[in-house]
């Protein structure tokens, strides 16, 4: 009973801040919809879903994250294979870049890939700018590694003595991989597919600079009704859509989840052989299609006026011609840097109380259910539009009883509440993987619950609770969907500067946003490097 | 034995960078028989195994079938079939799915198929539960029915990892009776891998003993038994204690004054305690099992060891007694080693 106590206090901690901080601004959102005028309009949101843009985009919202998904899975099936079940010489590198693209700042992916397909861009031939194939195209880019991390750390769990059997009862290669790892795999894929098509759903950046004003999923329509039409009641209903879409979405990929198993034994990747050339070859392209992106956004940066320069970077030190911005660029630099710190902090501390509370899942019955409803509540913000977020903590935060207009945290809090279920995702698979013997040892022993935490669970999880934070500090250097909203523009951070700088007319302007976003992308890629030495499984695995 | 040398092993070592976990090791298995390979944990038995089944790439040396050489035959197409320690069912198919999979990838019909799957799970005493999911089977009925599986397409050799070791005494002593009769009257060539030497004497009817990646015995079982190669291979195969040097010769003397050995084992049951026995001893302690009474003795010339006494007999710390040897219970070793 005095357990039971402890516990739901600790889960109250949480529960209360995501309350606070996430439930009250996307309800408030929500609410602007349903009482426009003080009075419940619930007539008003069925006639905008009734309306014929409002299907295109859902049918569009829909068609893309479908075909991006079915793109990424496909593409990332064999690849998880190559890189986490071979070894050889740079394997770790490609591991490390597959998880790059997913913190990498939506602008800057937009951005490259709107450069490489520019009709002067090195893709230009392929007429593809502004085109949905270009934002599918972006949507893979950024999804791929989800996929190859969840099933490529699945694919590393599964016990090889299994399809070895198969293969002395007479199973061919392919025939054991049709019949003994491909059943395996179903929950992992199944799994990574779900969070894809989510990401996919709920993108914000990509689709607005790649899809421009021609085509919208609900995210960026979201964005557009709030920010440029005003019509709140519409953006509501959309949001509503789309928390329903979620929803469902969540609890369908819950029931087919299962944490992988994070071994402790090192395990023997075979080398590659022969008859794995396909596979590798197919890693290869992927890996191409990775890197071009960024290569050419580093080309684009260092490219003044048909020379080679390092002027673009110079100029980041200034506010851009016409004075595109009200600070300089460094100083967003550092803006940003100071925000993600505490953002990671803040995710950190918050995230580690909910991974220890749903990585002690009760066997069965009302207390498992509560425990998956718990972790269901924190996967929210995962899908939850960073545009509803973002603009709810406006709407919400600026009066009592919560005011933090003026407060500088803003921002940290709502990176946070978008970092926050990946972390819960990353340290939670290594807290299961704990045995609870050996926390029963410890106790039985005479260790307190503290000491059992310092003795047993701290040793185990520490390199998952780094690996964490680097990812949310990741994450949160490149959030832009929620920030956009927030930032003001006397202290932009990076993302953010880049849009201006995007938005304002001027080739030096346009070499500066390239320059700014190739430091962001070294700063996040550094970062995910540090946090991949680590080598956690569960870092952007699902 | 009769029958050809059906699989043949020469000189195979398999390493894993530096280490070598197979090193130079022959083996034959002739067809029809049984053969063991025993040894400690970590001897590389398990490697030989895989390295046999075509799971692990031989660093050199030779696995040859029939005289047929198997260095670039892919495991699938050996003809062989591998039951691991904890049978490695398919979790997501059902008992008569899993022992119909062999059966499948042949392209056997369907009719045949459910009539071969209810003969093997007739054999291996599990009939009728061909429906159920292997999450809900015990550990010993999972091996049942992994080798049903293994047993469904007749491969030409068994290979058996450890199978009896994930249970639990009782289950396994009656098991291996019963795999003993299920490969005999399937007249399957089996290799088997254990570190068990009850295993061993039960399932099998010829025995490798293995050490730190190298074979040092291989013979019939029984031959391996009473000529164990060295002192470590006696105490491996269950021998209480080994003599060296003078008690060795303390005792030659009484049981074989003409031999010429100079090293043997000896089991608990050698020494016994026994008023017309030509040796003298001081009975240190005693201890009652339900079959006879375990003393440890300080036996004239031997030292401390190890004896068993008739329960008729009064036994107490302290108590003055004469001892017996029986020879059936001793092992002259060759050589002297350390």
């Amino acid at each position: 009973m005095r357990r039971n106590l402890g516990v739901a206090t600790l889960a109250a901690i949480p529960l209360a801040v995501i309350g606070v901080f996430f439930l009250y601004p996307v309800g408030g959102m929500v609410a602007r919809g349903f009482w426009p005028d003080g009075s419940l309009d619930v007539h008003g949101v069925l006639e905008v879903l009734g309306r014929s843009r409002v299907h295109r985009v859902l049918w569009f919202t829909v068609w893309t994250a479908g075909t991006a998904t079915l793109l990424a899975v496909g593409a990332g099936l064999p690849v998880a294979f190559v890189l986490h079940r071979l070894r050889f010489g740079g394997s770790a590198a490609v591991r490390t870049l597959m998880v790059l693209p997913f913190v990498l700042p939506t602008v800057v992916v937009g951005v490259a890939f709107g450069q490489l397909l520019r009709p002067t861009g090195p893709l230009g031939g392929l007429g593809l700018e502004g085109t949905p194939a270009a934002i599918i195209a972006g949507l893979v880019f950024f999804n791929i590694g989800v996929v190859v991390r969840t099933v490529g750390a699945f694919w590393e769990g599964i016990d090889r003595r299994t399809e070895e059997a198969a293969a002395t009862l007479g199973a061919s290669p392919f025939r054991v991989f049709r019949t003994v790892t491909l059943p395996a795999l179903v929950p992992a894929v199944v799994s990574s597919a779900s969070v894809v098509f989510l990401f996919c759903a709920t993108s914000f950046g990509v689709v607005l600079t790649l899809g421009g004003l021609r085509y919208s999923n609900i995210e960026t329509e979201i964005y557009l009704l709030t920010t440029q039409e005003l019509d709140l009641q519409a953006a509501a209903a959309l949001s509503i859509l789309q928390l329903v879409m979620i929803t469902v979405l969540l609890v369908l990929s819950h029931r087919t989840r299962r944490t992988p198993a994070i071994a402790q034994a090192v395990r023997r990747a075979r080398r590659p052989g022969f008859r794995d050339t396909g596979l590798l070859l197919w890693t290869a392209v992927v890996t191409a299609f990775l890197l071009v992106p960024l290569v050419t956004l580093a080309l684009a940066s260092l490219r003044d006026g048909g020379r080679w320069s390092l002027s673009n970077y110079r100029a980041l030190q200034t506010t851009g011609t016409d004075n595109a911005l009200l600070v300089t660029a460094t100083s967003g630099l550092l803006r940003s840097l100071e925000i993600a710190i505490q953002a990671a902090s803040f995710a950190l501390v918050l995230g580690s109380v909910v991974a220890w509370l749903v990585s002690r899942r009760p066997a069965a019955g009302w207390r498992r259910r509560l425990s998956a409803g718990f972790d269901g509540v924190f996967m929210l913000p995962l899908g939850v539009s960073a545009v509803t977020l973002g603009f709810g903590f406006l709407i919400t935060l600026d009066h009592p009883p919560v005011d933090l207009r003026t407060s500088s945290l803003l921002i940290p809090i709502a990176q946070a509440m978008v970092a926050l279920p990946l972390v819960v995702r990353t340290v939670a698979p290594v807290l299961s993987a704990v045995d609870p013997r050996l926390r029963e040892a410890a106790a039985s022993l005479g260790a307190g619950p503290v000491r059992v935490l310092l003795a047993v669970d701290l040793p185990h999880a520490w390199r998952g609770l780094l690996a964490a934070t680097g990812f949310a500090f990741a994450v949160s250097l490149g959030e832009f969907g929620a920030t956009s909203f927030l930032a003001r523009d006397d202290s932009p951070t990076l993302p953010v500067v880049i849009f201006q700088l995007l938005s304002h007319p001027g080739p030096a302007n346009f070499g500066m946003a390239m320059a700014a976003s190739v430091v962001l992308a070294a700063a996040t890629g550094t970062v995910m490097l540090l946090v991949d030495r680590l080598r956690v499984g569960s870092v952007g695995a699902f | 034995m009769a029958g050809s040398r059906a699989l043949a092993v020469r000189g195979l070592s398999v390493s894993f960078g530096d280490v070598r976990a197979v090193s130079s090791v022959d083996l034959d298995v002739a067809e029809g028989s049984v053969t063991a390979v025993l040894g400690p944990s970590g001897c590389g038995k398990s490697t030989l195994l895989r390295a046999i089944a075509g799971l692990e790439r031989p660093s050199a040396g030779t696995i040859s079938y029939d005289g047929r050489d198997l260095a670039r035959t892919p495991t699938h197409r050996r003809g062989f079939a591998l039951m691991f320690q904890d049978g490695q069912l398919f979790p997501h198919s059902d008992v008569a799915a899993n022992v119909a999979y062999p059966l499948r990838l042949r392209r056997r019909n369907a009719a045949d198929v459910k009539v071969r799957v209810a003969e093997l799970l007739e054999l291996v005493g599990l009939a009728g539960f061909g429906k159920r999911m292997p999450q809900t089977l015990s550990g010993g009925e999972r091996q049942r029915v992994a080798l049903a599986r293994s047993l469904a397409v007749e491969p030409r050799l068994l290979l058996l990892d450890e199978p009896l070791s994930a249970l639990d005494r009782g289950l396994r002593e009656r098991l291996a009776g019963d795999l003993h009769d299920i490969l005999r009257q399937a007249g399957t060539t089996t290799l088997l891998v254990t570190h068990d030497h009850d295993e061993a004497f039960t399932i099998a009817d010829r025995m490798v003993v293995m050490r730190a990646g190298e074979a040092v015995q291989a013979g019939d079982l029984g031959e391996v038994w009473q000529h164990p190669a060295d002192a470590w291979a006696a105490r491996f195969l269950g021998y209480a204690d080994v003599l060296d040097g003078p008690p060795a010769l303390a005792l030659r003397a009484v049981v074989d004054p003409d031999a010429t050995w100079t090293q043997i084992a000896l089991r608990r049951s050698a020494l016994v305690v026994d008023p017309g026995g030509p040796l003298a001893a001081t009975i240190i302690s005693a201890r009652v099992t339900p079959e006879q009474v375990r003393v440890e003795l300080d036996v004239e010339g031997l030292g401390i060891r190890s004896g068993v006494a008739d329960p008729a007999y009064s036994t107490r710390a302290g108590d003055l007694v004469r001892v017996a040897v029986r020879a059936d219970r001793l092992a002259a070793l060759p050589g002297a080693q350390k």
